[in-house]
């Protein structure tokens, strides 16, 4: 318990200082980077486009995001403690259409469900053994998973199928309003999946576990940590998150398309990395991969409101990539003179 | 006999030669070729002409593997470079001169060359992580290819050009003979000089090598604009093959296939040793793979289950727990007949050598980051 302590204890301590807090928590900076560019994103289209930021907008932001949200907050897992997971966009592909596939065979949606993130967690678990027992670089194992993935989905079916199933489609559909603010059900679950995220990275011995095999997988073991059952768990997991997302994402779409999310797994890790997690495993929070999911977000509909290509997504999103990861190149070399 | 059995290739090719035999054994005329017109056809025909982009960018691949680095940008860059060619050709008056060809090609592997050096750069001078490094390009690039070609598909008639991929001379297709002829060239200058054990040395320990003496900085940076070059080649024959740049699907996947032929060859991702002939025998078996699964009938979007499977049991083979119960069953037997102490002696160093391998793979990677700084 004391580990846990001290951290909030030193944020608590210095507030009076900024620059004391900031250099403390350095690998906060990142984050706040990504934060600040999307205050600037927001803003600039605000100023640009006059009726950018307005409730129903922000709302649809989360509404069309909700399925990378859900595969950020797996992915980032898998990052802190120094893996990456390519699997995710297949997975989620997967699932989706075995969602369809299921409902339109007469399958009741609450047998479905569980099914589907049954058989996300099923990949995941599979990989996991790969990276942990068998030695196989992650890069690798969930490179596999990704053409496995894909492959089942095109077993199940080679065309798009429509979900006609009235609870499914009630995720997308039902819209909670406060006003013009307005959350979806699949809203909900991302949120709730950013916050149990939150939550197990930051306040449970699991969570911790994570950043100190990031940190030093060799120490994590010495110190008597279970690497073994955390690096499994956190392939599954992700595979979970993957299980969750198909279903959002056929929700949205009404429709399971097995070519759904070809490159999703890029974008998943740059919006990852973009808000400030460290590649090579151990810094990073939830939080900044939701930041860094809004931001990629909000890149896309700027560049759907000026009504430009959409290749400048990519091209502006690898940008972007480029200058967080020689922003934390500088922050990772400074704080290493530091020591 | 022994010595046969220990060369590090001898997996790999025996891997290919079951694969060559289950499809013989399936389809009798799979090893059958014919002469047409004075050009050879069958399927061994096919899969050397196939395999020539694939053969490229896998060459670039091992020396990028080789510096302990990775190249995900490589289908981005042969998406950049076909759309670049086409764009030229598709412009001009004359699509069907020689010079134009020359011209559009020239431009192509230039901007490959380019893009190449972009990715060296960040990972040798600014010390980024290659799968980042490279993931930047692989993100943009593609845009990029879209924005060259205006976002259509471009299609062009040009007979010089079509002869890249689909001519054929004495025989044999050209695009065999472009990649007989990169292999030759990175062969020869990686083993002939010394460029091979520079790489290795900088592969197998960055800061060792630099501590000796060696130039890490220029053989790494080298090294990704030899992938970028490879890959805009690679680009050019693809495009050549279907005569229009598709930004979209060239290259698709081809850095994972690409991949997976080192690691087949025997080229462990963790750097260090590599091996072109390995890299080589693993692009055949891998379009040999592809041919195969296509014969079956297998409907091609669900081949990549199959390239999984191929994945997984590559892997296991290779992994030290597999190696260890193989060699706990192995043993379990000899040790009724045989005497043990011998055996003993060599299970030991097998094992031995395998551990050393692991975790010389497994510790150094982290503090590649601060080396390279």
């Amino acid at each position: 318990m004391t580990r846990l302590e001290t951290p909030r204890n030193a944020r608590r301590g210095p507030s009076g200082s900024f620059g004391a807090f900031m250099s403390r928590r350095s690998s906060l900076m990142p984050t706040f980077t990504a934060l600040a560019i999307l205050l600037l994103l927001l803003g600039g289209a605000h100023a640009y486009f006059g009726n950018f930021v307005t409730p129903s907008n922000l709302s649809a932001l989360l509404l069309d995001n909700a399925y990378l949200l859900i595969l950020a907050v797996g992915v980032t897992l898998v990052i802190l403690t120094g893996g990456i997971d390519l699997s995710v966009g297949s997975v989620m592909a997967f699932t989706g259409i075995l969602c369809a596939k299921l409902l339109s065979d007469g399958v009741p949606p609450i047998i479905v469900v569980p099914v589907m993130i049954a058989g996300g967690a099923l990949i995941g678990l599979l990989l996991g053994v790969l990276v942990q027992y068998f030695d196989v670089q992650p890069f690798i194992a969930t490179l596999a998973g990704l053409f496995l993935a894909r492959g089942l989905a095109f077993v199940v079916s080679q065309s798009s199928m429509r979900v006609e199933d009235p609870a499914i489609l009630w995720l997308q559909s039902e819209r909670f309003r406060l006003g013009d603010w307005y959350i979806t059900p699949t809203g909900i679950m991302a949120l709730l999946v950013v916050a149990i995220g939150v939550f197990v990275t930051q306040w449970t011995r699991f969570g911790r576990t994570i950043y100190a095999i990031g940190g030093s997988e060799q120490s994590a073991r010495l110190m008597g940590l279970n690497v073994a059952r955390t690096k499994v768990l956190v392939y599954l997991i992700s595979g979970v998150c993957g299980g969750l997302a198909g279903l959002t994402l056929t929700a949205y779409s009404g429709a399971g398309y097995p070519l759904n999310g070809v490159g999703t797994e890029l974008d998943t890790i740059a919006a990852v990395v973009i808000g400030g997690t460290l590649l090579t495993g151990g810094t990073g929070y939830v939080m900044g991969s939701m930041i860094g999911v809004l931001v990629f977000g909000t890149i896309k509909s700027v560049i759907s409101f000026m009504g430009a290509e959409q290749s400048w997504t990519r091209i502006i999103i690898g940008t972007l990539l480029l200058l967080f990861i020689v922003v934390q190149r500088v922050i990772v070399a400074r704080s290493e003179r530091g020591h | 006999m022994k010595d046969i059995l220990k060369h590090r290739l001898i997996w790999p090719v025996v891997a290919l030669i079951a694969l060559i035999a289950i499809n013989t054994a399936t389809r009798p005329t799979f090893l059958s070729v014919t002469v047409r017109d004075g050009q050879l056809y069958g399927s061994l025909i096919d899969i050397l002409r196939n395999s020539a982009p694939l053969m490229l960018v896998a060459l670039g691949m091992t020396l990028v593997i080789a510096t302990r680095g990775i190249d995900l940008s490589v289908g981005a860059i042969m998406a950049v470079s076909g759309a670049v060619a086409l764009t030229i050709i598709d412009a001009s008056a004359t699509p069907n001169s020689p010079a134009t060809v020359a011209v559009a090609i020239a431009a192509a592997i230039l901007v490959s060359l380019v893009l190449g050096t972009w990715n060296g750069f960040l990972v040798s001078v600014l010390g980024i992580q290659p799968i980042i490094a490279t993931l930047v390009l692989m993100l943009a690039g593609r845009g990029i290819a879209l924005l060259i070609t205006g976002g259509f598909i471009t299609t062009v008639n040009s007979d010089p050009y079509k002869f890249m991929a689909q001519g054929y001379i004495a025989g044999f297709p050209f695009a065999f003979y472009v990649s007989v002829f990169a292999v030759a060239v990175v062969a020869l200058v990686e083993r002939r000089t010394a460029l091979g054990m520079l790489t290795e040395a900088v592969g197998i320990n960055p800061k060792a090598s630099r501590l000796a003496g060696v130039r890490s900085r220029g053989i790494i940076w080298g090294a990704y604009i030899a992938s970028g070059a490879l890959s805009g080649m690679a680009g050019i024959l693809y495009s050549s093959n279907i005569m229009a740049a598709d930004a979209n699907a060239s290259g698709l996947f081809i850095e994972l296939y690409a991949i997976l032929a080192v690691v087949l060859g025997g080229t462990a991702l963790t750097g260090g040793k590599f091996s072109i002939a390995g890299t080589v025998i693993g692009v055949l078996t891998i379009q040999t793979l592809i041919s195969t699964i296509t014969f079956l009938g297998v409907p091609p979007p669900v081949s990549p289950v199959f390239m999984a499977t191929a994945v997984i049991i590559v892997v296991l083979l290779q992994s030290s727990r597999v190696h260890n119960a193989a060699r706990a069953f192995v043993g379990l037997f000899r040790a009724r007949g045989e005497p043990p102490a011998r055996n003993d002696t060599a299970n030991g160093a097998g094992t031995a050598t395998d551990a050393g391998a692991q975790s010389l793979g497994d510790t150094p990677e982290r503090d590649d980051t601060k080396v390279a700084r």
